[in-house]
């Protein structure tokens, strides 16, 4: 079943207007599927991930809905959304470092959530302390204020909280941004293994790194302005993608072997466009080395062979008869 | 742990120390002469006056070097003596404080304890109704900037003077008609002469801890771990009562300072009500230059504040996981 994102909008409100943070963004993922959501920063693609789970103060979904197992999401209602939380869909938090309640143990936090939502912490223990050790942690931990773990530690507490009661969604934002590359390659197999073990069913990894998802993912959705780029699946988007801002994304990653003294490393010159009044047509059309009159128009996000979308003039002719995914 | 204590312990014996030494140097800067205003309550002979000058001064040392001076106040100090008071020649200074010590803790210790809990109860409740934070902030506001003087004669006027009507004595600690002893009436009379000032004392302090509280508690409302337990599906009463507590840490610190100063009494108010506590001993002990009654008091308010920070520093390490991290690692 998994989850079908349909035509959703969601903005921020301003005093200058609406932000459209994710603009007419349509996707699915399956069971057991592992979608990468790779972008800039600004691009949406943690407006997006936030949206499924807590919208905030500021945010407003303007269109589109959301599936999760056939059932309707109703992601504006805060309230409605309580129960789908923890059990159906859960988050590992951008902000995972300081999510615990710093004058808690780790283990009376996680007492006094289950009991909140009407389960019994003892009947849960032994199970959340095989998955503590499962991390490769010790189940002491649990005994232990916030402040006495590592970094890194806090990271897979949080994980294995966020999956205590086996959601059919999970959404690992930017897990490993703020980890060294040895802990961030070890947060890789534990969402691998999570998956394997059916403590979650499909899982969304946003991030900006490309590399996690090259490890981790099995399809890539690439965001770039609010709006879809491209997806397909993991190999295909990093060896042949076919969005110039992909293209362009790919090879200024560093590779191997290669001296950046004597290759300079490239970006991509210019910046995203704003979102407050985004320009008509294509949106990566001023930074695009390939751009042409019909950029002026907005591309469609369409098939273009079989599980390969992309949104770009240059292929939007070789689109598949059935279309969109 | 005990290291942290013992050092804690070194650090308030040396504060003591020197603000005691601070409080003995302080009255003696004041200009004028304890002495000759004791002499001029006395009607005295004309021809007398010089040779009783003299005495009194021989009498309370005022005639030796300074560091001898300094060096009998710790010697009486630690025989628990405080000297003679001036004021009223010739109890000793103790048993002046002990007549009026009583009266400023109860006035102060309602007040304060009152204040704190109802502060942070109202504030943490308009921290996120926008109804009651509309109206609370700005009450809360200008109360705790209004000067304790001028709610004390506001108070006065309306409920005690005929503004309203004339529901409470205006001064006094009880009427003066009446002998201190245990029955209805006199309690009763106590009850009336208490009543303004304490609630002097508890709007302004109430404003202040409302607006704290509230601050406090929306911060806490938008922190990270708030975020996640939200994310989780936690009932608003999970994320308030965690919000609160985590909150409620610096607003410790505040209490343990109000009540470390409780036993100086708060002179303002006191002297508005002519409420016989500490407050309007010291405002006594100033106008008569008693300096021994006036260093007296201030030992008081130092031991005060440093022992109600020792407990806090205390209790801290109970409530607080973050400060035994802190312990371990300093």
């Amino acid at each position: 079943m998994g989850l079908t994102v349909d035509h959703l909008q969601v903005c921020y409100r301003t005093l200058r207007g609406d932000v459209k943070a994710v603009d007419d963004v349509t996707f699915s993922i399956e069971d057991r599927e592992i979608m990468g959501l790779a972008g800039e920063s600004g691009c949406g693609k943690s407006t997006l991930g936030n949206s499924l789970v807590r919208m905030d103060v500021r945010m407003r979904q303007l269109g589109g809905h959301v599936e999760l197992d056939g059932k309707e999401l109703p992601i504006s209602d805060s309230r409605a959304m309580r129960d789908f939380r923890f059990k159906e869909i859960s988050i590992v938090p951008q902000y995972a470092m300081s999510a615990l309640n710093p004058t808690r143990r780790v283990g009376r936090m996680v007492a006094e959530l289950l009991k909140a939502r009407g389960f019994d912490y003892k009947s849960a223990l032994p199970e959340l302390e095989r998955r503590v050790k499962l991390v490769g942690l010790d189940a002491d931990i649990l005994k232990r204020y916030p402040i006495e773990l590592s970094g890194g530690m806090k990271q897979r507490v949080v994980m294995v909280i966020s999956t205590l009661l086996n959601p059919s969604l999970l959404i690992a934002d930017e897990i490993t941004s703020a980890l060294d590359v040895s802990t961030q390659r070890a947060v890789g197999e534990m969402l691998l293994e999570f998956r394997d073990r059916n403590f979650v069913k499909t899982t969304m990894v946003i991030t900006h790194d490309l590399s996690i998802l090259a490890q981790v993912a099995d399809t890539i959705l690439v965001m770039y302005a609010g709006k879809l780029a491209e997806k397909a699946k993991a190999d295909v988007v990093i060896n042949n993608p076919l969005h110039p801002y992909t293209q362009l994304l790919i090879s200024s990653l560093p590779d191997v072997g290669i001296r950046h003294d004597e290759h300079t490393l490239v970006g991509i010159p210019g910046r995203p466009p704003p979102l407050l009044n985004p320009p008509v047509g294509c949106r990566f059309r001023d930074r695009c080395p390939f751009a042409f009159d019909r950029c002026t128009d907005e591309p469609p996000f369409v098939e273009v062979k079989p599980g390969h979308s992309v949104a770009c003039w240059l292929h939007a002719d070789g689109a598949l008869p059935s279309g969109g995914v | 742990m005990r290291r942290y204590l013992v050092r804690k312990l070194i650090i308030y014996i040396l504060t003591f120390f020197v603000a005691a030494t601070i409080d003995w140097i302080l009255p003696r800067l004041v200009s004028g002469n304890p002495i000759s205003i004791l002499l001029s309550k006395m009607s005295l002979q004309p021809g007398t006056y010089n040779a009783t000058y003299k005495l009194y001064m021989n009498a309370f040392g005022f005639n030796r070097p300074w560091w001898k001076q300094y060096l009998t106040f710790w010697t009486a100090l630690f025989h628990g003596n405080l000297g003679i008071s001036i004021y009223q020649f010739p109890k000793p200074v103790t048993s002046v404080i002990a007549d009026y010590v009583l009266f400023t803790l109860a006035l102060l210790i309602p007040a304060i304890l009152l204040a704190y809990f109802a502060g942070n109860r109202v504030g943490a409740m308009a921290a996120r109704r926008k109804l009651l934070d509309n109206s609370v902030l700005p009450v809360s506001y200008l109360l705790t900037a209004t000067a304790y003087p001028w709610l004390a004669l506001l108070l006065a006027f309306l409920f005690a003077a005929g503004g309203i009507g004339h529901f409470f004595p205006i001064s006094g600690g009880f009427s003066y008609g009446l002998l201190p002893s245990w029955n209805w009436t006199f309690i009763w009379s106590l009850v009336t002469h208490w009543f303004l000032p304490f609630l002097t004392l508890f709007l302004v302090a109430f404003g202040g801890w409302a607006i704290g509280m509230r601050n406090l508690i929306i911060y806490e409302l938008e922190s990270d771990y708030t975020h996640y337990l939200e994310a989780l599906g936690a009932p608003t009463r999970l994320v308030r009562r965690y919000a609160y507590r985590n909150a409620v840490l610096p607003q410790l610190t505040g209490l343990a300072l109000s009540l470390g100063m409780v036993v100086g009494g708060a002179v303002v108010t006191e002297v508005t009500f002519a409420y016989p506590g500490l407050g309007y001993l010291v405002f006594q002990a100033v106008g008569n230059n008693d300096y021994f009654l006036l260093q007296g008091i201030f030992l008081f308010i130092i031991a005060g504040v440093l022992i109600a920070n020792f407990v806090i520093d205390i209790v801290y390490v109970i409530v607080d996981p973050r400060t035994r991290v802190g312990i371990s690692g300093a």
